[in-house]
């Protein structure tokens, strides 16, 4: 019988975040973060800008080093072995200076994909008829699209989305956000920063709320709407922490 | 073909060099970016004289016999080309690797990979550091005179030949050797300024 390369998917859950902490130039960044996620569903994290949550999703996703704690999938640390099963879409879309279908095929030649699911992505996320333009002819929403497209040739089983909607054009946000619950009926595990409260109702399935650096809270997302329990929380959700 | 064989080893040495020094940190990286640079200004009559001396017969690598061959010439032009090849390639790959950084980290792509990406994606910009290595390459006359001794029919390209006849009086020789070079020079950087623009219009970069 000949075994998959990857562990199985229930190898990288639950992801256990353990005093995680994260200083740079003696400037405390995260501080003892300690949260658990599951396999299922959309995570939404919430703060007002200098909360730490690109920071968090970067040490989660193995960008960035931590200094102090740990993080865990299932049993693999994090690293270039969980990276591998992950994709990331960044605030500002990181594109290589090719054309659209180019930004692809160099990802499914990285991970030995079949070319063919390509303009199946380009399709879904609206950009067949772009696939031959170079990228610096995109607009913003179309160069998110492609990144996303991008995120998902690996087929990846953890998706970071970091500020992927923010000011795109309500049709952007919408093809993005349809694609996110298609994907996330395939078991793969989105989290997803976003400062828009609205989509965090719509489409959260848990919240991670973090400010100064800290998490506040972590809980469901229907009920943490309903009743948030942190001061800040609350002044967050009412417009009032902005930091 | 003197110029052109230094320009292409200073280009295999120098542009990969260059994307090295951009995408890896480790000690010293500083240090010998500040020695690349500063050997662009190297006089090319120090480097003649340097080369002369290790292949003259009582240097040390006089055994090898190439003194006053075109070898010579080559090897002392490529000396002077890939610091300037290194250096600009190098800026050019620093700029791109600003925004490919986090997503060759977030790819997994090893570091074959990533710099065959950086130089592919700049090959437009790159075209313009060649063509200032060829512009050192084919003006330079300090240095293969004194190693290549400006043999006739062996060791004298243009600028030698020019040097010569200018010496000898033969100016209008000389003048029409230095339009011929002038034009060599000046369709060359046509070439690349329309690669570029073609670049710009069809490629966007």
């Amino acid at each position: 019988m000949r075994m998959s390369s990857k562990a199985p998917k229930s190898h990288m859950f639950p992801i256990v975040v353990k005093n995680l902490s994260l200083e740079i130039n003696k400037k405390i960044l995260l501080n003892n973060l300690t949260c658990e996620l599951t396999a299922h569903g959309i995570t939404v994290i919430m703060g007002p800008n200098g909360a730490g949550k690109s920071l968090f999703v970067r040490c989660l996703h193995g960008l960035t080093k931590l200094t102090n704690g740990g993080i865990l999938y299932g049993n693999l640390p994090v690293g270039a072995a969980t990276r591998g099963r992950q994709s990331m879409v960044f605030q500002s879309p990181k594109l290589l200076r090719r054309s659209v279908i180019e930004n692809l095929r160099f990802v499914a030649n990285l991970n030995k994909k079949n070319n063919q699911n390509l303009l199946e992505l380009l399709k879904k996320t609206e950009l067949s008829l772009l696939k031959d333009q170079h990228v610096s002819t995109l607009s913003g929403g179309e160069k998110q699209r492609l990144s996303l497209a991008r995120a998902l040739v690996s087929n990846p089983e953890i998706l970071f989305l970091d500020e992927a909607t923010s000011s795109l054009d309500p049709r952007s946000v919408s093809i993005i956000e349809d694609l996110m619950e298609e994907i996330k009926l395939k078991n793969v595990k989105i989290i997803l920063i976003t400062h828009d409260v609205n989509q965090a109702k719509r489409i959260a399935d848990d919240i991670i709320f973090m400010n100064n650096g800290e998490i506040r809270e972590t809980r469901l997302a229907n009920d943490f709407f309903a009743d948030p329990h942190s001061q800040e929380a609350k002044a967050f959700l009412k417009g009032d922490l902005i930091i | 073909m003197v110029s052109l064989s230094s320009l292409t080893i200073a280009c295999f040495i120098g542009i990969p060099l260059g994307t090295v020094l951009a995408i890896k940190r480790f000690y010293f990286r500083k240090t010998l970016l500040a020695i690349i640079n500063s050997l662009m200004g190297l006089p090319p009559v120090l480097v003649g004289l340097i080369v002369y001396l290790y292949l003259s017969r009582s240097g040390p690598l006089g055994w090898l016999g190439i003194l006053y061959s075109p070898t010579a010439m080559i090897i002392a032009q490529v000396i002077l080309i890939a610091p300037i090849i290194t250096a600009l390639s190098n800026q050019i790959i620093e700029e791109l690797h600003e925004d490919y950084r986090d997503l060759f980290l977030s790819l997994n792509a090893k570091p074959i990979q990533a710099v065959i990406a950086y130089i592919y994606d700049s090959r437009y910009s790159l075209l313009t550091v060649i063509l200032a290595g060829f512009g050192r390459a084919i003006s330079e006359v300090g240095a293969v005179i004194i190693v290549g001794g400006n043999i006739d029919h062996l060791t004298r390209v243009m600028t030698t030949a020019i040097a010569l006849e200018t010496s000898k009086g033969n100016l209008n020789l000389a003048l029409g050797l230095g339009i011929i070079l002038l034009i060599i020079s000046l369709s060359i950087s046509l070439l690349v300024m329309w690669i570029k623009s073609f670049s710009k219009r069809y490629a966007h970069v």
